[in-house]
């Protein structure tokens, strides 16, 4: 047994029932000790990756609360059931700081309620909606529209001498997803950033509930566009664990090069945006011709410019042939010069240097605290990348590490970009050199009934996690997504303190969290 | 500096040289893109871009447009911060619920005669998030939309000529 599972066990005794059938091992407690739960996780350092509610009342069951949490490469969930006339649980929020907006969240589309949670205000729910609207529930009829009504939103405030005010958004300067901030000042020095999402909440996790099995995969691959492939593995993984379909070596391996090429072209775009944000035009266009030069071959190789519905479950829908290869290998000698020639201008360059250090610091501390992901939590001096500590296969084989830095400002968010590029470009060399033959698909069945599935994988932003769970008649009963936006958002209100103003864009754009992926 | 200097010389045009460019439907477009902002809108045609809900996708492909490859400048067409400068309004994604005012607001601000562009599948019709109680299911439903750019996500080639398509 694992760390996190001892733990359990040894404090709950009897009251945590593990269901070791379950990937990973779920444990159910009584309700009333699920903040306990947690508390007794917490001490044994781990992280909150994820909350999320089920509305199991077509089964007699009330309604459940799950959370997840990792230690190291050990996930466990754990789980309780509410009763379906009075579904509350106890807040987790005091243990672990992200659950803050998972149980607002929760609770304004789920209508479950989290008791001794700080922040009454809806999440996602906009205040023009029916109070009792909650889209997850089953009784919810998704497909028509809903009644408008008066509402107002109850921001946090700031009063004093010259304190003002800037709102911003939903509508942006640039060609960028809609969200809305609002910043608390003084002088250029911001003290308070309140952020406000769910304008792109398009009801993906109610809409999973209308698919099939096949199908739902094209909605996964378009719950946030530029992770496309991640997710789309993602999801296919937690299904594969449901059905225990065994995925041919040479289409995991493919979906190996497909996620590595999709976090070289999003990382190099990433490292132009923020060079520009310090009115550093040139890194853009260079960066954009480099990115522009990869989403060019994905078309001609595999037909789409982001290799959207190229991951199936089971499988791949395309493979790669001798030309292909070669196409490629010369494609990374040319990268690879070129992008090293720009990290040379960008180390060099005093005046961006200035801009990018000890701007937007999120501390060790804060960083674990808040439990951030992907890049952002390892600019921060987190060790945690699911190719390392959740390989699927080439990455359990093919030997790599991640890439951690402590600064925790923006350069540091660019330079493990910079080194995670140059370490795809070699993964990218060896699934090439080394790929396995075989067929690039099998048939995936569909799950059985009251069945649930996992999966976590390293997308470029950082870990990705799908919860799938099937209802009684074996159809989709609750998909739950987990963007790693979901918790990076909250980390970017804090990196942003004391800093100016017209720092924001630059520290924004070295978190690029998702707002698609985060409303849903 | 002179890294930078050396790096531009070595790099050179790189316009229009992607085999997607060099398709000769797609030139003959863009020429006759180019001639008709000149001609219609004083060689300068403004343009908007609003998310109305998009998975992102979009968004990426329209950023393309203006990197050096595609390079929209070239043909007159600018991407605007404010709706009040715009002739186009290129909106993107199934129109959530969250963003219908949003989105009528923006509307409202574009000076008169306005273009609407509905950019990818879901600004269509919904695409694949449908019309349920969070998307509305296709720009149109919300203000009038004068061109389609189908589409998931149309490829910049696409939407280049999806602008060609308001002079027919």
């Amino acid at each position: 047994m694992k760390r996190l599972a001892k733990a359990l066990s040894a404090a709950f005794g009897a009251d945590a029932k593990a269901d070791g059938h379950r990937e990973p091992v779920t444990f159910t407690v009584p309700v009333e000790r699920f903040a306990d739960a947690a508390k007794t996780l917490k001490e044994s350092y781990a992280f909150l990756c994820a909350q999320w509610a089920t509305d199991d009342t077509n089964s007699d069951r009330g309604y459940g609360i799950y959370a997840c949490f990792r230690h190291g490469s050990e996930y466990i969930i754990v789980r309780a059931s509410m009763s379906r006339d009075n579904p509350e649980f106890p807040s987790l929020v005091k243990h672990f700081v992200p659950a803050y907006r998972f149980e607002r969240q929760i609770r304004s589309l789920m209508g479950v309620t989290p008791v001794g949670h700080p922040d009454e205000r809806p999440w996602i729910k906009f205040e023009d909606w029916p109070e009792d609207s909650w889209p997850l529930r089953k009784s919810f009829d998704a497909s028509k529209r809903m009644a408008r009504h008066e509402g107002q939103y109850a921001w946090l405030g700031a009063e004093g001498e010259g304190v003002y005010e800037i709102p911003v958004g939903p509508v942006h300067a640039g060609i960028i997803e809609p969200g809305h901030f609002r910043f608390q000042a003084v002088g250029e020095t911001i003290i308070n950033l309140e952020e406000r999402l769910g304008y792109v909440h398009k009801g993906i996790e109610k809409r999973f509930e209308s698919m099939t099995w096949e199908t739902a995969v094209k909605l996964a691959g378009r719950v946030s566009g530029d992770t496309t492939v991640a997710h789309s593995i993602a999801y296919c993984m937690a299904l594969e664990s449901m059905t225990h379909c065994h995925v041919p070596v040479r289409a995991q391996w493919q979906r190996a090069l497909f996620l590595e090429r999709e976090r070289i072209a999003n990382h190099i775009g990433d490292i132009g945006a923020i060079c520009n944000d310090a009115a550093f035009a040139f890194m853009l266009y260079q960066c954009s011709r480099l990115k522009e030069a990869m989403l060019a071959t994905n078309h001609r190789l595999f037909g789409h410019r982001f290799m959207m519905d190229k991951v199936i479950p089971g499988g791949v829908t395309v493979d790669i042939d001798v030309t292909a290869k070669k196409e490629i290998l010369s494609e990374l000698d040319f990268l690879d010069e070129d992008f090293n020639r720009l990290v040379r201008i960008y180390e060099e360059s005093s005046s961006l240097e200035d801009r990018v250090r000890g701007t937007g610091i999120l501390t060790s501390e804060l960083a674990r605290e808040l439990c951030v992901v992907g890049v952002v939590a390892r600019a921060s001096g987190i060790n945690v990348d699911c190719r390392v500590h959740n390989p699927f296969p080439p990455y359990d084989s093919i030997g790599i590490e991640a890439q951690v830095l402590i600064a925790g400002d923006v350069h540091a968010r660019v330079w493990v970009r910079v080194v995670e590029i140059r370490a795809s470009m070699s993964i990218l060399r060896s699934i090439l050199t080394k790929m396995p033959g075989g067929p690039i698909a099998v048939e995936c069945s569909a799950p059985l009934p009251d069945t649930t599935g996992f999966a976590a994988v390293e997308g470029w932003r950082g870990e990705i996690i799908y919860w799938l769970q099937s209802g009684q008649i074996g159809q989709i009963n609750r998909c739950m997504v987990r963007d790693p936006s979901s918790v990076n958002w909250l980390a970017l209100e804090q990196a942003i303190k004391g800093n100016i103003v017209p720092d924001f864009p630059i520290c924004n754009k070295s978190f690029n969290q998702s707002y698609s992926g985060h409303d849903l | 500096m002179i890294r930078i200097l050396r790096q531009i010389l070595r790099t050179g045009i790189v316009t229009g040289r992607s085999p997607q460019v060099d398709d000769p439907n797609i030139k003959v477009k863009g020429i006759g893109l180019e001639d008709s902002v000149k001609r219609y809108f004083r060689r300068s045609l403004t343009v908007r871009e609003v998310d109305a809900g998009s998975c992102n996708g979009c968004e990426l492909e329209i950023h393309a447009i203006n990197n050096p490859v595609y390079d929209c400048e070239r043909l007159g067409i600018h991407f605007t911060a404010s709706p009040r400068f715009a002739d186009i309004l290129l909106v993107t994604g199934p129109v959530s619920a969250n963003m219908e005012i949003a989105l009528k607001r923006t509307y409202d601000s574009v000076p008169s005669p306005k273009i609407v562009i509905a950019c990818g599948d879901c600004a269509c019709n919904g695409g694949i998030f449908g019309e349920t109680y969070a998307s509305l299911g296709g720009i149109d439903k919300v203000i009038p939309v004068n061109v389609y750019i189908p589409g998931c996500p149309p490829t910049p080639a696409d939407i280049l000529n999806g602008f060609y398509k308001i002079f027919l």
